[in-house]
């Protein structure tokens, strides 16, 4: 057991207050305000945040339980210069107008892919085993987390689609 | 959300001294429990964090089946091999709720757990007698879309809002339960209560008894089914949900094993259901004596009357696409 959090690849002590969200953690603690806060209940995707691996709402679970825990958050995923192919991606498809769901996307995305990978089964696959296929249906159902107000959906599946078929279409 | 102490229980006796005091609550992903806290429904002054304990393995039993930790995740768990190969109808279900982030942080112990999403139960400046006993239904006369149409009371008219539990029902599982008087098995079908006079006792669990577990039998194989309606194609509580594991032998049904979602405070099985059908050729007539059955003692509360006619016409489509794929 260790006292810190590691937060795309930095470790930071923990709050002394249990109620920090890890979410509030990430934004008002040590800074990294790429990841936005929605809603505050699970219900938009906006704070989504990967924790070893996996993809989770950081609104609905305490920085004090993630003691040890690997976090990689949007601004871990690449930079201005070095973007992620999602993140390059999502510039192409115009993937965003506003931009506050973005970060959060990105993040879901990212690890949705893996996801795939994986062969993971969702609500919307044929069958629970074999291979996943990366249609346009599977990937609404895999990001259905993720809401955007301002609709850019379309152009959001867009970006995905691309790097889940390995490159530009 | 009110101050309250942290502390991650050391072993399992402990989680339940702790959760055994009226002011602590178990934690376990807490996508429940921390939302509920936020809106200050759930005040607790201490929570016991359990996710450290161990039991979140998911592991074949000797007989042939296989038992679900309370620590593994819905995810863990819809994605199993095992699950996915024996148990369809329970995969269906975990993935047909809430949204993978959620999943991936939602323990099978929590699901089962987690309470209504009644919107006068989640606003604390409405009366609900399940928050607040005696402050009166606001639900009844009121908002009641996504409310019960069975086994209701006078004092609450909630439903028991997930998913996996009703696949586990109809799969005839049972909770594994530690901590209070020792360790007990309960079979799902029996773990949730109906709300009668005593709307906060929401299943069986006695302070300072964890759930430990989840055991699914032998697989039965058949056609597995888990159908939701809900108002959007994804990420939506359940308006009905049917749970289906159906078997035709000659052409007449050998196995019809079906549970309810969002008709009742607790996943909705009535043995006469599949009683009725056992034996018989599969027929349209048939179909709606099994939903005469069911819904039987049906009452719908204004908003949510639409349930009674939508629960037929989905126990019917189930039946159908059942036993067209079996013939
Ligand atoms: C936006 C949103 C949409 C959702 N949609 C769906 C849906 O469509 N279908 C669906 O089924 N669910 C849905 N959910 C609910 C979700 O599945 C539950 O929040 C989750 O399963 C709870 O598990 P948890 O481990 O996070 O529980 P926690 O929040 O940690 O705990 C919930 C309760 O269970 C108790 N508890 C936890 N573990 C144990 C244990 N081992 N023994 C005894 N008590 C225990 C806790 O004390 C607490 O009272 C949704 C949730 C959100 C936020
Ligand atoms: S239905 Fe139950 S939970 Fe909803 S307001 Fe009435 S008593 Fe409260
Ligand atoms: S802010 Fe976490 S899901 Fe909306
Ligand atoms: S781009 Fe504005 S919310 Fe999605």
């Amino acid at each position: 057991m260790t006292d810190t959090i590691t937060v795309n690849g930095t470790a930071h002590p923990m709050p002394d207050d249990p109620r920090v969200s890890l979410l509030d953690f990430l934004r008002q603690h040590i800074g990294l305000t790429g990841t936005k806060k929605g809603c505050d209940h699970g219900q938009c995707g906006a704070c989504t945040v990967i924790v070893n691996g996996i993809r989770i709402n950081s609104c609905l679970t305490l920085a004090a339980m993630h003691d040890g825990d690997s976090v990689t958050t949007i601004e871990g995923l690449g930079t201005p210069d070095e973007p992620s192919a999602l993140q390059r991606a999502f510039l192409e498809h115009d993937g965003f107008q506003c931009g506050y769901c973005t970060p959060g996307q990105i993040c879901s995305a990212t690890a949705m892919l893996e996801e795939l990978a994986a062969n993971w089964p969702s609500d919307a696959s044929e069958s629970l085993e074999g291979r996943m296929s990366i249609s346009g249906e599977e990937i609404r159902e895999r990001m259905s987390g993720n809401l955007c107000r301002c609709g850019a959906y379309a152009n959001i599946v867009a970006a995905i689609e691309e790097v889940a078929a390995g490159g530009k279409s | 959300m009110r101050p309250f102490q942290y502390t991650r229980a050391p072993s399992l006796a402990e989680a339940s001294n702790m959760t055994a005091g009226e002011d602590t609550l178990a934690i376990a992903g807490g996508t429940n429990l921390l939302d509920l806290m936020k809106l200050q429904v759930e005040k607790p002054g201490q929570l016991a964090d359990i996710n450290r304990l161990g039991f979140a393995d998911i592991e074949d039993t000797d007989d042939g089946g296989l038992r679900l930790g309370a620590l593994a995740t819905n995810t863990e768990t819809a994605v199993h091999s095992r699950v996915r190969s024996d148990y369809p109808v329970l995969s269906r279900a975990i993935l047909a709720g809430a949204t993978q982030q959620l999943r991936n942080k939602a323990t099978n112990g929590g699901n089962l757990c987690q309470r209504t999403r009644c919107f006068y139960f989640t606003n604390i400046d409405q009366p609900c007698n399940k928050r607040e006993p005696g402050s009166g239904c606001g639900a009844i006369g009121g908002i009641a879309k996504l409310h019960a149409i069975l086994g209701t009371s006078e004092q609450c008219i909630a439903t028991y809002p997930g998913d996996m539990a009703v696949a586990l029902s109809a799969l005839d599982a049972t909770v594994d339960i530690a901590g209070g008087k020792g360790e007990r098995s309960v079979p799902v079908r029996d773990f949730h209560l109906l709300p009668g006079d005593t709307p906060w006792i929401e299943n069986v669990l006695e302070p300072g008894e964890v759930i430990t577990g989840i055991v699914l039998k032998a697989p039965v194989g058949g056609t597995q089914i888990y159908r939701k309606v809900r108002e959007r194609s994804s990420y939506a509580f359940a308006l009905v949900s049917v749970a289906a594991i159906i078997e035709l032998t000659d052409g007449k049904f050998s196995r019809a094993d079906l549970s309810f979602g969002g008709l009742a405070h607790k996943p909705w099985f009535d043995p006469r259901v599949g009683e009725a059908l056992i034996g018989q050729t599969p027929s349209e007539a048939l179909f709606d004596k099994a939903a005469d059955l069911l819904l039987e003692d049906a009452r719908g509360y204004g908003e949510n009357d639409f349930k009674i006619p939508l629960t037929r016409r989905t126990l019917r489509a189930v039946l159908t696409q059942a036993t067209e794929n079996a013939a």
